[in-house]
């Protein structure tokens, strides 16, 4: 994480601290600037409110049997 | 006294017997992932009948080619790889069209910004405000690059390392287009946003 600008650096983090894709040193750099800043925290709680919507309305439970038929056709078809 | 003539045909039977094993514990080690690559296949094809023939393909590409897997690797991730060539072939069927990138990008905090313009505190309340309709069609409008590596991350759980695997490209390539991709997808809510607004 860059030192020059907390607040830049924290933003070109953001994303792969939301994937937990930083390393320990990096995730806490992060979070330290998080407990500091309210604007970059605001915009990480936003982040996580959208990407929780956007996972909820984009994950849909499989068709009832789903499993059964991908069995059974791959079965019938001799695979 | 062993009988030389019968060996070869009990090696065999034994042979068969242990590949009817390892065929079994494959086929269910596989569809214990079938609800993670429905998501994925669900996003990809766009309905729930196109998600689920896609997956039904891709399961028996899958079976098929079980002897290829390498026991112990990813075996979400290569049927993913599976699933992914399967939604291309059906792609490519389908339209010969080039597959172009959007130029006009809206910033990463537009959508935020916007939001914020309407109230003080543009966070979970606020958020919960979009349409679950304006969710997926923006999704589902989002260009088939960036569309893939966003399902796979946010929809389908897979790991940076596992979509570069999945997509045949570099882990920095995935960062760059999911972060990319979920730029359009925000700038896309906002455009709904401010039409629903109007």
């Amino acid at each position: 994480v860059s030192a020059v600008d907390p607040c830049t650096a924290a933003e070109e983090c953001l994303q792969p601290y939301l994937d937990r894709a930083l390393s320990e040193e990096e995730r806490a750099t992060v979070e330290r600037h998080l407990e500091g800043c309210a604007y970059c925290r605001k915009r990480y709680e936003f982040e996580v409110a959208l990407r929780r919507v956007v996972r909820r309305c984009s994950c849909e439970t499989p068709p009832p049997g789903l499993v059964e038929r991908l069995r059974s056709r791959c079965r019938a078809h001799g695979a | 006294v062993a009988e030389p003539t019968n060996a070869p045909t009990e090696s065999a039977a034994r042979r068969t017997a242990l590949d009817a094993r390892d065929r079994a514990r494959f086929e269910e080690e596989a569809l214990s992932h079938a609800e993670q690559l429905y998501r994925v296949a669900r996003r990809l094809g766009g309905s729930e009948p196109e998600g689920e023939e896609l997956l039904q393909e891709a399961y028996l590409r899958a079976f098929r080619a079980w002897r290829s897997f390498t026991p112990g690797t990813n075996l979400a991730a290569w049927l993913a790889t599976i699933l992914r060539n399967v939604h291309l072939d059906s792609v490519r069927r389908r339209s010969r069209r080039p597959v172009t990138e959007p130029i006009d990008e809206k910033g990463d905090y537009y959508l935020y910004n916007r939001l914020a313009e309407e109230v003080p505190e543009p966070q979970e309340d606020v958020v919960e405000r979009l349409s679950g309709e304006a969710i997926v069609e923006s999704l589902a409008a989002l260009p088939p690059v960036f569309r893939e590596v966003v399902v796979l991350v946010d929809i389908g759980d897979f790991s940076y390392a596992d979509a570069a695997e999945i997509l045949g490209v570099p882990i920095g390539t995935v960062m760059s287009r999911l972060y990319r991709g979920r730029r359009l997808l925000k700038g896309s809510l906002a455009e709904r946003h401010e039409e629903g607004a109007a």
